[in-house]
């Protein structure tokens, strides 16, 4: 007889979910019409996209990348695609992307910049990724066969190239052997940048980098018996008098004895992207240190260095970029000794980091106001001094909470660096747009050079805010 | 018994002025204010003597002197024979014009678009995405002078709107047609907008040359007015509701209270519209509408809109998801539990951001000077600038209007914050 016990030996397959609970169907209902309001969006969605793409493909797909002016670009489009049909005529960004890159800089020189731009690159690794052998060895080498890449394109003769190629190549050996000596690269580009892309006698970057030297030998000395603020200023002082009063008549020996140098390219015709990134990089590296000292002198106990602070800090918050660029233009040679006179793009740069540091101080106070008070009891009681406590415990604390602000300022910047073409320097956005659409053969264009330009500059700063989001989440340390 | 002894009292000693945190911060002090004192003399010793090189002095009675130029788009009646002083409040009512209308549109458009990027609708929230990203990361000036150079190199002439009889017998069209029922026609010269005008306005009269219109003085009275009726309306309904657990309905009266005084006094004064008509070769009557104002408007307003946008997105991601599924729990509807539960929390954080963005549009708007818009900048430090050779006083009293303006606003929109804020006891 059989048992009436009932036992499963193996269990059923599971069923697969209903239709609608799974795959594509689910992921829609759930996503774009999980309700009559949401489907509603979804279909006011998709006729607002088929609108555009019934304009911009079109559009596109007309483009034309072969013409010497607009009228021959306007026929070769009515040619192929018949008389209602309209395009881009992207012919104008191959024949003057030069103008747009670097304006008028001359031709032969290219190699100066690009090395330059190479070279940054390389001493930016260390800062992002300091003493590490592997991410070091890939900038380097990636920058050195874009390099070679990028002056073969432009056209450079081949004894530049050799030379660009030999430096980077001893570079490549620091990275192979020694990836934390690098970081001396990234205090000597400045100068290095400036000497390239100015040229000139050499004696003059390396006057300038003695003075930053002297500062850092007297404030070695002075800093260890008098204190930190005591030290920076005798060496300020040390180096101002070597600036004012004896580089120039050094340098001025030096090269008529060894007469080394590059060809001087006048500040004029420096322009395009060349000008933007020459402004927004060194606005950006200079305003961090003097916005970290302006934040902390805001939240100084000295009233004196309190009230300074914030009235430098609320005057170049209060008032627009314009008016600070035109006070460059205007008012500054009345404030300085008769009879100087120093260019231009220098004044622009002093302003624009005055700006920004303002700025960026408000962002760093922020991320300083954040920290628990615990911090700097913590600081206090372990015996550190203030400038102690500020590099170890509060600073690297302070700077990570306030990395999106910074790296925004850094993004707005970016962006305010085309307001220099209304001073009169030739922008990429302004100066040299208004230079191509005024030349007699492309007169009437508009879309694209304003989309060129307008793309290049959504790759930097996306691409900054990108970068900032993955080091917000590199250095999450919380645990929420 | 023996007590140790008291320390020894040393007297001063100058060493202290460094080493001794008492002193030393004073030191610090004394060093700085000699530094600032003797940089402020070097710079006032240059500027005088930058002055009598130049054969120049400070002061200001150029502004009561005659400008001499035209300015397109005046809020107040300016002739070039009026003063370079009157030139200066056109430029700064300008600047407050596009400033307050940005602030406005953008903030709707913010809210708008910050609230639809946190959607669940995956696609709207894409293309939110989009729009925010793309218009944050290209510079402002772009946008002012590509939204400028469409509007002048691509609308039609006010010719091509013309229609003649034998177009009308061919039954042919216009090459351009005017929006709104023939009331708006956006031609290359400008935009041409139908005028608002009273039959029997209360008058007008002047502060210092300014002219201060009483019917627009009436209606924003009767219209804070009825405002203020209706937040007795709302604030009597909510106690009724509080006692009786029962809202009355109020909206029907509200939308009485608050549109019908305001419209009855219009129709009193008898408004009426001037509508602009094609004579001859260009547009009459009506109110034209430059170019650059509409280009910095519309681009002042897209470009900071995407900054609203993401500080509403952040101020309700701030908000713990607890406080929305709590909401939930309750069986709130999600729009009543973002109306009712979120934004009063969220707004708290997103005001404080707020602010600096309308400080920040204000600045912004200087960048009309590259489609030459006649704001503060374009009037007292453009053509004044130039016409007088007063660089210094222009640019410090320019300067100064800015900061001014700035710190105006953050404090109004600081006392608003205050009022919101959570009150912690």
């Amino acid at each position: 007889m059989a048992s009436p016990l009932f036992v499963r030996n193996d269990m059923l397959p599971p069923l697969p979910p209903p239709a609608g609970e799974r795959g594509v169907v689910k992921w829609l209902r759930e996503n774009l019409f999980s309700s009559v309001l949401n489907s509603v969006l979804t279909l006011l969605a998709c006729l607002a996209v088929l609108w555009l793409a019934s304009f911009i493909l079109p559009w596109l797909a007309h483009s034309v990348w072969n013409a010497s002016s607009l009228a021959e670009c306007r026929e070769k489009i009515a040619a192929s695609f018949g008389p209602e049909a309209a395009g881009p005529c992207w012919a104008v960004i191959r024949l003057r992307w030069n103008q747009f890159l670097f304006g008028l800089y001359p031709q032969a020189e290219y190699w100066r910049p690009t090395t330059a731009a190479a070279l940054m690159m390389v001493s930016l690794s260390p800062v992002l990724y300091y003493g590490l052998r592997r991410p070091a060895l890939n900038i380097t080498v990636t920058m050195t066969v874009l390099l070679v890449l990028a002056l073969i394109g432009l056209g450079t003769d081949w004894g530049h190239i050799v030379l660009s190629v030999a430096i980077m190549l001893a570079l490549m050996a620091v990275a192979a052997t020694a990836p934390k000596r690098l970081l001396w690269l990234t205090l000597l580009f400045p100068f290095i940048a400036f000497f390239l892309i100015w040229g000139g006698p050499i004696w003059t970057a390396v006057g300038t980098l003695a003075g930053f030297v002297i500062f850092a030998l007297v404030w070695q000395f002075v800093q260890k018996p008098l204190g930190v603020v005591v030290g920076a200023g005798v060496g300020l002082v040390v180096a101002a008098i070597w600036w004012t009063s004896l580089q120039s008549s050094v340098t001025g020996v030096l090269a008529a004895a060894l007469p080394w140098g590059l060809p001087y390219v006048v500040s004029d015709n420096i322009g395009g992207f060349l000008l933007a990134f020459v402004i927004g990089i060194t606005a950006i590296s200079a305003s961090l240190p003097i916005g970290v000292l302006l934040a902390l002198g805001r939240r100084s106990d000295m009233p004196l260095i309190h009230s300074l602070s914030v009235g430098f800090i609320e005057f170049f918050r209060g008032v627009p970029l314009i008016t600070v660029l035109f006070a460059a233009n205007f008012l500054l040679l009345y404030f300085l000794p008769p009879r100087t006179n120093f260019d231009l793009i220098l004044r622009v740069i002093i302003v624009v980091i005055i700006f920004a540091s303002a700025y960026i101080a408000e962002v760093i106070r922020g991320g300083l106001a954040a920290l628990p008070r615990g911090q700097y009891e913590a600081a206090d009681a372990l015996g550190l001094d203030y400038w102690q406590a500020q590099r170890l415990i509060i600073m690297p604390q302070a700077l990570k909470i306030s990395i999106p602000g910074i790296v925004s300022s850094f993004i707005g910047l970016f962006k305010d660096t085309t307001l220099v073409a209304l001073v009169g320097l030739m922008d990429p956005l302004q100066g040299v747009t208004k230079i191509v659409r005024s030349d007699n053969a492309w007169k009437g264009l508009y879309w694209e050079p304003y989309i060129f330009v307008g793309g290049i500059f959504f790759l930097v700063c996306f691409s900054m805010s990108r970068y900032s989001m993955y080091l917000e989440r590199k250095l999450k340390t919380d645990h929420r | 018994m023996s007590f140790a002894d008291p320390a020894p009292k040393a007297g001063f000693r100058l060493s202290q002025l460094i080493y001794d945190t008492r002193y030393r911060s004073y030191t610090i002090q004394v060093v700085v204010l000699l530094l600032l004192v003797a940089v402020l003399v070097w710079l006032v010793n240059n500027t005088v003597a930058n002055l009598a090189v130049r054969g120049k002095d400070i002061n200001f009675d150029f502004l009561w002197g005659r400008a001499g130029y035209d300015i397109g788009q005046t809020l107040i009646p300016y002739t070039n024979d009026s003063t370079h002083g009157r030139a200066l409040v056109i430029g700064l009512l300008n600047t407050l014009l596009v400033a307050v209308l940005a602030s406005f549109f953008a903030t709707i458009l913010g809210v708008i678009v910050g609230v639809l990027r946190l959607s669940n609708n995956w696609l709207v929230a894409r293309l939110m995405t989009v729009y925010v990203e793309v218009f944050r990361n290209i510079p402002l000036l772009l946008w002012i002078i590509l939204v400028f150079v469409i509007l002048g190199e691509t609308r039609p002439g006010p010719k091509d709107f013309k229609v003649t009889q034998e177009m009308l017998d061919a039954g042919q069209q216009p090459a351009a047609s005017m929006w709104f029922w023939d009331s708006v026609a956006v031609t290359n010269r400008g935009t041409n907008i139908p005028r608002p005008l009273l039959e029997h306005g209360i008058g007008s009269f002047d502060i210092l040359g300014l002219p201060i219109n009483l019917s627009v003085i009436a209606t924003i009275l009767v219209l804070f007015g009825s405002i203020w009726v209706n937040r007795i309306l709302l604030r009597k309904a909510s106690a009724m509701q509080e006692a009786t657990g029962i809202r009355p309905t109020t909206w029907w009266k509200s939308l009485l209270i608050i549109v019908v005084p305001t419209l009855a006094l219009l129709l009193a004064m008898g408004l009426h519209f001037e509508y602009p008509e094609l004579k001859g070769f260009n547009f009459q009557g009506g109110l034209l509408v430059f170019h650059s104002l509409t280009a910095l408007l519309v681009a002042l307003t897209l470009y900071s809109a995407t900054y609203i946008a993401e500080a509403v997105r952040s101020g309700i991601q701030a908000i713990s998801r607890g406080q929305s599924e709590a909401a939930h729990a309750l069986g709130l509807r999600p729009g009543r539990t973002m109306s009712l539960v979120i934004m009063p929390q969220a707004l708290r954080v997103i005001i404080p951001p707020l602010i600096s963005q309308y400080l920040n549009i204000t600045k912004n708007t200087t960048l009309g000077m590259a489609i030459s818009y006649m704001d503060l900048k374009g009037t007292l430090g453009g053509i004044t600038l130039n016409q007088t050779g007063r660089e210094l006083e222009c640019m410090l009293l320019m300067m100064l209007i800015y900061l001014a303006l700035s710190l105006l606003i953050s404090a109004l929109m600081n006392i608003y914050n205050n009022a919101v804020r959570l009150k912690e006891r």
